[in-house]
């Protein structure tokens, strides 16, 4: 046995921290991570008459523990590569993306192609017209980040922007926010210590629109699992309402609701009815802690438009029983509830919609009428809210990195000023320069213009959404070149063959890409750069550790993990790290030491993160080199503040919340962001912006959703309604395809006679049976935006009328030519609509879709 | 001498697939001589997760069945193998000598579990190994227990004895008991994967309320009380462990409410519907 010749290094991934074995350099084992009776003591919950405290290690996501097969993937980029038919100084063959071949070529040669199209477009055009954008994840490693690495370079180098929409938050951003504020969470809530509070106090959990199960709230693996089985072990009822009998609903559900899709608003609205009209909520409440509800309750009792929101009315809405609704509300309205409203507390495939806004509203309304923030009554979505020592500074990724960036990054907050480096910002990038928004990239590229409101993520204040941009931006030029950062959107934005025509066309001239391996939007590019993986480089990390637009979201993990991602192998082929990609085109364009602050490594900037965090007051560099990791301690008198319970007790804020900023508190630290301080039911900041608004009006209300049951004509060629969420075992499209471990999971492809992999599509028994489909059978999922060939999965866990097919396909496979055939690999995303969720929310609705779907026989399609 | 054994429990397992995902991380592309060699990069399930929905929308529920090998203790693949290319280590597990295994085709079809798989290019049967090579190393359990995050997969190190007083106490199974074949994997909860239920809502028709506390009983053709249920606040009720392929009589009392009856042949798991009373 040669066991004592293998390494156990440490590293870092999006699904949580990881020992990895390394042995004659090849990686041959990733594991979660196991403590020691050194590593600091684990917190202990004493509730209800038991002591509650987690296991001494971490968990992993499904896709990190298939890393290997990701990692030496047949179809990672080995080397630079450029399209056969693309001469930057003759014949661009634009047309033909998508459809050519590559030739292999040398760093060098790639380098000086993509610097000196850099170079031609800001003396012909001016440096705004390199368009640039990463996907919204990246490799774990807070110095690698997009917000970091990326950010440095393209700040330097200057570009226009395809802002991120809040994707995550949508229907909280552009809705919720009105509620209650909350800007610089992007409208979903603090969740401090709601553990404790649960463990405690609460009753009953309504999981509506949340399955954190498969989303792990967001990069935490399974760490909040054992703590929902502790809440069911207490006898906490556990229901669950989402279109789809999901995962958590699997494992925990006592009950399960189905409203058909864009009908969770008439659903809410009538619980509201059933309390008010049966007093089962909290006027004290409503009384000290809101304002405006009188007029949404008339809306509610059908004083406003004669439309009493009744069980009865609901239930032609949404399917579901009166009496349930009823039951239902009555249970909701006489035990300390939990609403876990999106994963995330906040968030949820519901936010993504045409109802997406209201229903954020009407989830905020539902438990304010129920005393939000009381003693286990909240909007927690189970995942955060453990105990958490805030003190202890280890950035999150999204406090900037190595780039420093003030204004977009959470650098400002406190980072900035303890790292030692020069921070760097880029005027193109701000509100006063130019940029597109990513989900209208074919519409600038294709069209030339386009107006919309609010910049990217829209934390600064809740007014900041309302801005209203145009592209071109005065005096700034038309987009030339796209330096596309990864290359997921065909999966993952909607509409997606638009995406693909945005490449085919002579209006941009020159497309870089630069990623780990050949699959999606790479295959559209002139040149390919090849990146490394986390493994093939150093950086440093923590577990969960986003923060910015979510702070202190490692109160997640059951023990805040920080880790030393040890460079684990030499990069494969000729591939390089992020950072040396961009440092080798920094030196082309003659900023090389500003970019490598004098030439330093990614191990030196690691360095830096290590000095300018907390970490050298509790363990030498030395050490934490060796070992790898360092569990931070709780500290020894840690004080619970659960969230909101200040906001109740209409005291000044004890929790460690980053916001709101004082301008926009009457008293700092007193009351919400809103206007009033309080929780309003008719929204101030929509009545100054536009209170004449049908589409948000200014109380929350059931809108009957644009592409829905009520649109009859459209629903009457494709009477199903897609649901696209969040896939169950890759990070979106990572670990999907490129010959991963996850493509032989039985619930994310299926291997068929022809030797693929399909993606699935879940259709209920009589749906399936009416159209002659039986388990397995290859289907082509269709409407007016196009086709995908995916693998039917015959179930119960579905109301007829509804499918379900999870968003995320890594790779592009069209039958015949690009943006014009059935995708065979799975792109959902070409069928969602594009349409904004509301005229000025300009956020993605892919759960307002119909469809129709039949038996595929093989053909173009 | 103590022995590794496994249990499972059916009703804390969601398919999450970390077990089969780091049993592929842990033998694919790695020989671990005299153990195992590498798993082929695709293809084989040495933990096989099967798959079960019951009920029909939408009163139904999940099951799944994470199957490894059995490591029977009078095992047909040992039998069938030649040349003592199967064998029992004293710890309990069986291991498949990847050297004397070669060419032997038989070891896969011998397993009633099909358990066992073939690898095409090395010529080999192969199959799970309890992680024997990382036990031996001071491990406490294989790749697949520690990366379950909900506690489905547990291992216990204990003798015969011991196990057999587990298994009886906690109201422990196998599957297959009928093989004969003394598998030391055992399963909590199997109900939930092998049995079947009947289940259903009761309403009140005259104020469409949903039917609290009504009792349900469920008989068979001679007239046995096989399963009483109260239904909840939803007026739902379920009434589980059942045998497929049953005839039963369903009845219904809600004080106020006249009786109903129901006939119900159950071929798998059962939603009756809504009962109005």
């Amino acid at each position: 046995m040669n066991m004592g010749t293998i390494q156990k290094l440490t590293n870092g991934t999006t699904g949580g921290p990881v020992f990895v074995y390394v042995q004659d350099g090849r990686v041959i084992r990733i594991t979660p991570m196991e403590f020691d009776d050194l590593d600091a003591p684990s917190w202990v919950i004493n509730a209800r008459g038991r002591e509650f405290s987690p296991p001494r290690k971490t968990t992993l996501s499904p896709y990190s523990l298939a890393w290997r097969s990701m990692l030496y993937s047949p179809t990672r980029l080995l080397h630079p590569l450029k399209r056969v038919d693309f001469d930057p100084a003759g014949k661009r063959n634009c047309k033909n993306r998508g459809e050519s071949g590559y030739e292999q070529i040398s760093w060098d040669e790639a380098a000086e192609i993509v610097s000196s199209e850099i170079k031609r477009i800001k003396r012909e055009y001016g440096p705004a017209a390199m368009m640039a954008t990463p996907g919204s994840h990246h490799l774990w490693g807070h110095v690698g980040y997009r917000h970091s690495a990326f950010f440095r370079f393209m700040n330097l180098t200057g570009y226009t922007s395809a802002e991120h929409n809040p994707d995550s938050w949508e229907g909280w951003h552009w809705g919720g926010m009105h509620m209650w504020g909350f800007s610089h969470r992007l409208g979903i809530p603090e969740q401090y210590d709601l553990l404790e509070d649960a463990l405690k106090n609460t009753e009953m959990i309504v999981f509506w629109s949340s399955d954190p199960e498969t989303t792990g709230g967001i990069y935490s693996a399974f760490e909040s699992t054992c703590r929902r089985q502790w809440l069911k072990d207490l006898g906490v009822k556990m229901i669950f309402i989402d279109p789809y009998f999901n995962h958590t609903a699997g494992l925990l559900s006592d009950k399960w609701f189905a409203p058909r899709l864009g009908t969770d608003n008439a659903l809410a609205c009538s619980i509201a009815y059933v309390w008010i009209t049966e007093d089962l909520y909290d006027k004290e409440y409503i009384k000290t802690r809101t304002v405006g509800f009188d007029k949404w309750k008339d809306y509610v009792l059908g004083k406003e438009d004669g439309v009493p929101k009744t069980p009865e009315w609901a239930e032609k809405e949404s399917t579901v029983p009166a009496r349930e609704i009823r039951a239902l509300a009555r249970e909701w309205g006489s035990k300390k509830t939990m609403l876990a409203a999106g994963g995330l507390g906040g968030w949820g495939g519901a936010c993504r919609a045409a109802t997406g806004g209201e229903w954020a509203r009407l989830m905020i309304c539902l438990q304010a009428m129920q005393g939000l923030g009381k003693p286990g009554i909240n909007i927690w979505g189970t995942t955060q809210g453990a105990p958490h020592n805030s003190e202890f500074l280890f950035p999150g990724y999204a406090e900037g990195g190595i780039s420093g960036d003030v204004d977009n990054s959470a650098a400002a907050y406190r980072f900035v000023y303890r790292m030692k480096f020069k921070p760097t910002r880029s005027s193109i990038n701000s509100p006063m320069g130019q940029h597109v928004p990513r989900l209208r990239i074919p519409e600038c590229i294709l069209d030339g213009k386009y107006e919309w409101r609010g910049k990217g993520f829209c934390g600064q204040s809740i007014e900041a959404q309302f801005h209203q941009y145009k592209y071109p931006a005065d005096g700034y030029p038309e987009i030339q070149m796209y330096y596309r950062y990864g290359g997921s959107f065909i999966g993952t934005m909607n509409e997606t063959n638009r995406y693909v025509k945005a490449y085919q066309t002579d209006r941009l001239p020159f497309v870089v890409n630069q990623s780990i391996w050949f699959e999606g939007e790479a295959k559209f590019a002139d040149i390919i750069l090849p990146a490394c993986t986390n493994f093939e480089r150093w950086d440093i990390s923590e577990f969960a550790g986003c923060l910015g637009y979510i702070p202190d979201s490692t109160c997640q993990v059951n023990h805040r993990v920080i880790s030393l991602q040890k460079k684990c192998i030499e990069p494969l082929g000729e591939s390089k790290s992020d950072y040396d990609i961009f440092a080798l085109l920094a030196g082309k364009l003659g900023f090389h030491e500003l970019y490598t602050e004098g030439g330093l490594t990614e191990l030196d900037w690691v360095k830096r993160m290590f000095e300018a965090s907390d970490l050298p007051n509790h363990i030498s560099w030395e050490d934490f080199f060796e070992k790898g990791y360092y569990v931070v301690p709780m500290p020894e008198d840690y004080k619970s503040t659960p969230a909101l319970r200040w906001f109740t007790e209409d005291r000044k804020r004890d929790t460690p919340d980053w916001g709101p900023h004082p301008e926009s508190q009457e008293e700092f630290g007193k009351g919400l962001q809103t206007t009033s301080g309080l929780l309003e039911f008719e929204s101030s900041s929509l009545n100054k912006f536009d209170p004449a608004d049908e589409e948000r009006p200014i109380i929350p209300k059931y809108i009957p959703s644009w592409e829905g049951h009520h649109t009859t004509e459209l629903y009457a060629r494709y009477p199903l309604q897609l649901v696209s969420p969040h896939p169950r075992f890759s990070f979106h499209t990572m670990g999907d395809a490129k010959g991963s471990w996850l493509n032989e999971v039985k619930d994310h492809r299926v291997l068929k006679e022809d030797g693929y992999y399909y993606w699935v599509i879940r259709i209920n028994s009589k749906d399936a049976e009416k159209r002659g489909i039986k388990e397995a059978d290859l289907v082509r999922v269709f409407n007016e935006r196009g086709a995908v060939i995916c693998a039917a999965q015959v179930t119960e866990r579905l109301s007829p009328g509804t499918v379900h097919s999870y968003e995320s396909c890594a790779e592009y496979d069209p039958l015949g030519k690009p943006g014009e055939s059935a995708d065979r690999a799975g792109c959902i995303n070409i069928l969602t609509p594009s349409r904004f969720i509301t005229k000025n929310s300009s956020g993605m609705a892919p759960n307002s879709c119909l469809v129709e779907l039949e038996r595929y026989e093989g053909g173009e399609a | 001498m103590n022995k590794w054994n496994m249990i499972i429990d059916v009703a804390k397992c969601h398919d999450c697939n970390n077990c089969f995902l780091a049993c592929k991380d842990e033998f694919v592309g790695n020989d671990w001589f005299p153990y195992s060699v590498s798993q082929p990069l695709h293809g084989h399930k040495w933990i096989d997760i099967m798959r079960k929905e019951r009920g029909q929308f939408p009163l139904l529920d999940v099951a799944y069945l994470p199957t490894p090998c059995m490591h029977c203790d009078d095992a047909d693949c040992i039998k069938a193998a030649k040349d003592n290319a199967v064998y029992e280590r004293e710890d309990g597990i069986v291991i498949i000598d990847p050297l004397k295994a070669k060419g032997q085709k038989a070891i896969v079809d011998s397993c009633p579990y099909g358990v066992i798989w073939w690898n095409e290019e090395l010529d080999v049967a192969q199959k799970c190994t309890f992680c024997a090579h990382l036990l031996d190393e001071g491990w406490q359990q294989p790749r697949c227990v520690q990366a379950c995050p909900t506690g489905a997969l547990e291992f216990l190190h204990v003798d015969d004895g011991g196990m057999q007083r587990v298994s009886e106490s906690e109201g422990l199974e196998v599957v297959h008991p009928e093989y004969g074949l003394q598998p030391r994997v055992y399963y909590r909860n199997l109900y939930r994967y092998e049995k079947s239920f009947v289940a259903g809502s009761v309403a009140l028709e005259d104020t469409d309320e949903c039917a609290e506390g009504a009792k349900v009983t469920l008989t068979n053709d001679s007239g046995q009380v096989i399963g009483r249920a109260i239904t909840n606040n939803y007026g739902d009720f379920k009434i589980d462990g059942l045998e497929k392929d049953g005839k039963y009589s369903l009845e219904i009392e809600c004080a106020g409410y006249k009786n109903r009856e129901l006939r119900v042949s159950l071929e798998d798991s059962r939603n009756v519907g809504v009962v109005f009373l």
